[in-house]
């Protein structure tokens, strides 16, 4: 018997927690198949987020690639497909692999599985990222080298604790439905161990009755955790600095590991801070939202941190 | 005896000459051993001054991996005599290397345009008297403390009444700042690492 997982026609980071709750349900083993036959839009976290769905199972699942070709094409040009392809089999028409070069696609997917990749993703987006940050969504030009920076602490993180390689990927679009104006996504995940598994690796790990994956989101997002910090009190900088890049060009953070999930939210959304008891689903998955900067007041990219002071100011 | 290390040239001859942003934690703690190597060759040299000017994207894994464990060596008591001093710190670069500052409760002397800039964990009282020798230095604990007594009190300071306690607890900050390798000392007196002798300019500045 075949249990088919329904994609929904959108499919963001939002939408894809029908996935999860369907996919929760079948008992290990069982045969899957993915059907995005009726898939019309992804957003980056939603395309990295289906090839954990493929690692997260032992055995092979199906995939029914989208039916409307605009659909295909698109999915095609994040480079969705190339890597589906190692870890589905894909049943439908497939397009053939050409370069991403929609000025939407910042970063097409890509694996992160070592060091190196981080040197690679770092690399290939500065141009890019200067030109869309800047050009497009009218934010300082300081705002390329604090993206630069997120990224590479958000792909570290797969390096690091996920212990299974994971992917990025990097987009522009029209937020139009809650915000109206554009944005650029980063979205980071992977099937891995997530972080209370993580955490509770560390020497210095004192399990809990409360310990669970809300707990280990907490310690690592808002608490900067690592399981490193035992013998390297300098660990643990990294979400705290992609906490203080999304504060400042008033962005969203959404962290989501095993059963909970964690948002920094700005004052253009709702979200709900932390979730619990969600169904379960491996590794971590991280969203960065950060919009198009206009006019001035509330919309106003948020106070500079440490660079507004004067050079060398820091008093304590 | 000074020293001048380029980390983007560093960087590519120790990691992969094709890479000019210092990320991931591995390539941070690449470069730092091979800084130490370098330094270590030429038996630490008095001023070991850090060139950041080549590198484009710090993150804070390579500021850890660097700067702050670098400095930890510089400050522990079994480390190297010498000074460390930087350069080439851009505006990108500050929020990740203030960060770990912050949080080893380090700070480090920067060189940007001629001018020495005092970065990290300083408190207010240390940050005035590292003023007063980056800004008339080299200078001795007394001079310091007329300095500062001249900020306070400008009619003690036209008598020349220079309270002796005073002068016991600016040495004493002094010391301090030299402990942290933010300030050196010789026969000249206090001065800020990386700086020449100055010929009558108010201004103290640097070669770094």
């Amino acid at each position: 018997m075949t249990t088919v997982i329904s994609v929904p026609p959108s499919l963001d980071e939002q939408s894809f927690e029908q996935v999860i709750e369907q996919l929760a349900s079948v008992p290990p083993g069982e045969k899957i198949l993915v059907d995005a036959r009726h898939a019309r839009w992804a957003s980056p976290y939603g395309l990295t987020a289906l090839l954990c769905v493929a690692q997260s199972r032992t055995d092979r699942m199906d995939f029914a690639v989208p039916e409307h070709p605009d659909t295909l094409s698109y999915w095609s040009r994040t480079g969705f497909f190339r890597y589906a392809a190692e870890l589905y089999e894909l049943h439908g028409a497939v397009p053939r692999a050409r370069e991403a070069h929609e000025s939407d696609v910042l970063l097409e997917i890509t694996p992160i599985t070592q060091t190196e990749d981080v040197h690679g993703v770092v690399g290939r987006i500065h141009q890019k990222a200067a030109d869309i940050l800047h050009g497009q969504l009218n934010l300082e030009t300081a705002a390329t080298g604090a993206f630069g920076l997120t990224l590479s602490e958000a792909c570290q993180n797969i390096v690091e604790h996920a212990e299974l390689g994971g992917w990025v990927a990097v987009q522009t679009y029209k937020y139009t439905r809650r915000l109206g104006r554009r944005v650029v996504v980063i979205a980071v995940c992977d099937a891995g161990i997530g972080f209370r598994q993580s955490l509770e690796s560390s020497p210095t790990h004192r399990r809990s009755d409360r310990w669970d994956d809300a707990m280990a989101l907490e310690d690592a997002v808002l608490r900067a955790v690592s399981r490193h910090r035992f013998r390297d009190n300098g660990r643990g900088q990294g979400i705290a600095g992609i906490r203080r890049f999304i504060s400042r060009w008033n962005g969203k953070l959404t962290v989501r590991s095993g059963t909970a999930r964690i948002a920094i939210t700005p004052d253009w959304d709702e979200d709900i801070p932390l979730q619990e008891s969600l169904p379960f689903f491996p590794g971590a998955q991280m969203q960065v939202i950060v919009p198009e900067r206009i006019g001035d007041a509330a919309d106003q990219a948020r106070p500079a941190g440490s660079t507004a002071r004067p050079r060398g100011r820091s008093v304590r | 005896m000074s020293m001048h290390i380029d980390v983007g040239t560093v960087l590519r001859g120790t990691v992969c000459d094709l890479y000019s942003n210092l990320v991931t934690r591995p390539t941070g703690a690449a470069v730092r051993t091979a800084i130490e190597q370098q330094v270590n060759e030429v038996a630490t040299p008095i001023v070991t001054t850090i060139d950041f000017s080549q590198v484009n994207l710090l993150d804070f894994s390579c500021a850890d991996e660097i700067v702050a464990k670098l400095l930890l060596r510089f400050t522990s008591d079994e480390g190297p005599k010498g000074y460390l001093t930087f350069r080439g710190i851009h505006e990108g670069h500050i929020d990740p290397i203030e960060t770990v500052l912050e949080r080893h409760a380090l700070a480090l002397v920067s060189w940007h345009e001629g001018e020495a800039e005092l970065f990290g964990h300083v408190e207010e009282i240390e940050r005035v008297h590292w003023d007063v020798v980056r800004d008339h230095g080299p200078l001795s604990a007394s001079d310091v403390a007329r300095h500062l007594q001249a900020t306070v009190d400008q009619s003690a300071a036209d008598a020349r009444v220079l309270d002796t306690r005073l002068v016991e607890q600016t040495r004493a900050q002094l010391d301090h700042l030299v402990h942290r390798r933010l300030l050196m000392c010789d026969d000249a007196g206090y001065a800020v690492p990386g700086t020449v002798p100055h010929t009558g300019s108010r201004t103290v500045r640097g070669t770094p």
